[in-house]
């Protein structure tokens, strides 16, 4: 198999509609194109609705797209069925949004890190004690189970056991917005140090612009299922193109202390 | 002055503010939890017309709790100590017959989730005239030329027919809109903002902060400002307290709090923001 050894995920002209009965079907993505390479992190930003976790489900397997090429290492993405999934494709792993939810509260943590690293393909044995030190866990935190950790801990676990399995690609949905102001900023550096050690590509989703500026090197700014601009994270930053990108970075409050309102006045009359 | 004239502009008798001094809450030891939890522990804040009083910390640091000691909404059981007061009157010693009449009146709240603290079943019109009917002495049909007032004061486009609608079918930033017209329908003088625009995307949020800095003014309205992001913070807060595990680190203007910090505690939490660095080991790039 001839893989570009770059190339890890390359998405071409995504659209993905939800259907409801009795209703117009409603496109949630609508022919957006983008790609990520090892070793980089692209963050993909928008408000609520614009459709970017609709993209994270169409990656993971979990929606079927009306349209559009999903391909990973070179291989197209299947949506999940009750079959096993393709270990290229098991190479592609998730943080979900709610520490809660997204891990089983009835097994053990070293169970489900376990789980992890019976995907991993590299020969180094890996044992989930290892990774719980490695997201600033305990070692002896294996045998316990995901309701005696707090919500930065238990993210720390789901981070383990995403990247136990040695991804090459780590899907970050909103991570980081069920947590504490004062561990977001610390669980995205986290995600993006140990993504870059293994030579991973991430892909962070997030409304929250002032973290995912701190970590991405290229930003998608995301609006009604479509990207509106992109590109390296500074020169977004710095210098946004589209009209849209320029109201949400005016948007955001600085904590500098100077009162300043955010946003432009007119955007009162759009909400 | 009529009464639906006098939404736009402050009475001067109640122009008073409120006085927190030395507030504790402990929740007393149960059979399972054999010692007393401190939720507060001897804070004080005040809360003056026309200022935007800010209190910060995390979750579990007491900011929310301090708001409802306020409103006498303590969990059940827990025992408040210490002077809220208000109007010559201490709120803690009050009845709940004297508290319901300064309640939603006086002392109104905004909450942080506009679609559970709006009734998903009760037109919007009801729900701001209600209020008004309990507290005040007014008609139906003066409620609600007040209520078409309100919601123009809070930006609702075409408000006479927005009182006919339910809050499922306006937007989130619209419902918070709601959420605060239902505050201001009784002119109270005190405001217990509890995070009002976390749930808010930042656009919408960035409107709803001008509108809140604008009725503090116009208004003179005392507003206390619950909130985890020193962004917001030091958007619209004229002043800020920092708080944690239920007692209060530092106080000061926005401005020095936020960029001359004294406490070690403050510190990290502008450290922890995305972009800054802890100085010693912790993040690093």
């Amino acid at each position: 198999m001839t893989v570009k050894t770059e190339q890890l995920l390359d998405v071409s002209d995504l659209v993905v509609r939800y259907h409801t009965p009795g209703k117009p079907a409603f496109t949630a993505v609508n022919g957006v194109s983008f790609s990520v390479e090892r070793g980089e992190t692209v963050g993909l930003v928008g408000e609520s609705g614009c459709g970017k976790s609709t993209i994270a489900k169409a990656l993971s397997g979990m929606v079927k797209p009306a349209s559009g090429e999903l391909r990973f290492h070179g291989e197209a993405i299947s949506p999940l069925t009750f079959r096993r999934r393709s270990l290229t494709q098991s190479r592609l792993q998730m943080v979900f949004q709610d520490p809660y939810n997204s891990l089983n509260p009835r097994r053990s943590v070293g169970a489900q890190i376990a789980d992890g690293i019976r995907l991993a393909t590299s020969g180094d044995v890996q044992t989930p004690q290892d990774w719980l030190e490695r997201v600033g866990l305990h070692a002896s935190d294996a045998s316990k189970y995901p309701h005696q950790f707090s919500g930065g801990q238990r993210q720390r676990v789901a981070i383990a056991r995403a990247l136990a399995a040695q991804p090459l690609l780590l899907i970050g949905d909103e991570p980081i917005s069920a947590l504490d102001a004062s561990l977001q900023s610390q669980i995205a550096e986290l995600m993006r140090e140990l993504a870059l050690e293994a030579n991973s590509g991430m892909l962070f989703i997030s409304h929250d612009l002032a973290v995912v500026r701190s970590i991405a090197d290229r930003i998608l700014v995301m609006r009604r299922g479509e990207i509106v601009e992109s590109g390296p994270t500074e020169q977004v930053w710095n210098d946004p193109q589209h009209p849209y990108t320029r109201l949400l970075l005016s948007s955001i409050p600085l904590p500098d202390g100077l009162g300043r309102l955010p946003g432009l006045p007119e955007s009162e009359l759009e909400v | 002055m009529t009464a639906a004239s006098s939404i736009e502009s402050p009475s001067e008798s109640r122009a008073t503010g409120l006085e927190i001094r030395d507030l504790s809450v402990v929740l007393p030891a149960k059979r399972k939890d054999p010692s007393p939890k401190v939720l507060l522990d001897g804070v004080s804040l005040s809360l003056r017309p026309g200022i935007i009083s800010g209190v910060a910390g995390e979750s579990g640091s007491g900011k929310t709790m301090t708001g409802l000691a306020v409103m006498g909404l303590l969990p059940a059981g827990a025992r408040a100590s210490g002077e809220v007061s208000f109007g010559g009157q201490n709120l803690l010693d009050l009845p709940t017959g004297s508290l319901n009449r300064l309640r939603g009146r006086d002392i109104a709240m905004i909450f942080q989730d506009p679609s559970t603290s709006l009734h998903p079943m009760l037109r919007v019109g009801v729900q701001i005239t209600d209020h008004m009917r309990t507290h005040l002495d007014v008609s139906r049909a003066e409620a609600h030329e007040r209520a078409v007032k309100l919601l123009e004061r809070v930006r609702i486009p075409e408000p006479v027919e927005a009182l006919r609608k339910y809050p499922h079918q306006f937007s989130g930033g619209m419902r918070q809109r709601i959420a605060i017209a239902v505050a201001l329908a009784c002119e109270p003088s005190v405001i217990i903002a509890d995070e009002p625009t976390t749930a808010l995307d930042v656009t919408v949020q960035a409107g709803v902060l001008r509108l809140l800095r604008g009725l503090c003014d116009d208004l003179g309205l005392a507003v206390m400002l619950v909130t985890h992001d020193l962004g917001v913070m030091s958007a619209i807060a004229d002043e800020v307290t920092v708080m944690r595990y239920g007692s209060v680190v530092e106080h000061g203007p926005r401005f020095d709090v936020l960029t001359r910090p004294s406490h070690d505690y403050t510190r990290e939490l502008i450290a922890a923001l995305p972009g800054n660095k802890l100085d010693d080991s912790g993040s690093t790039s």
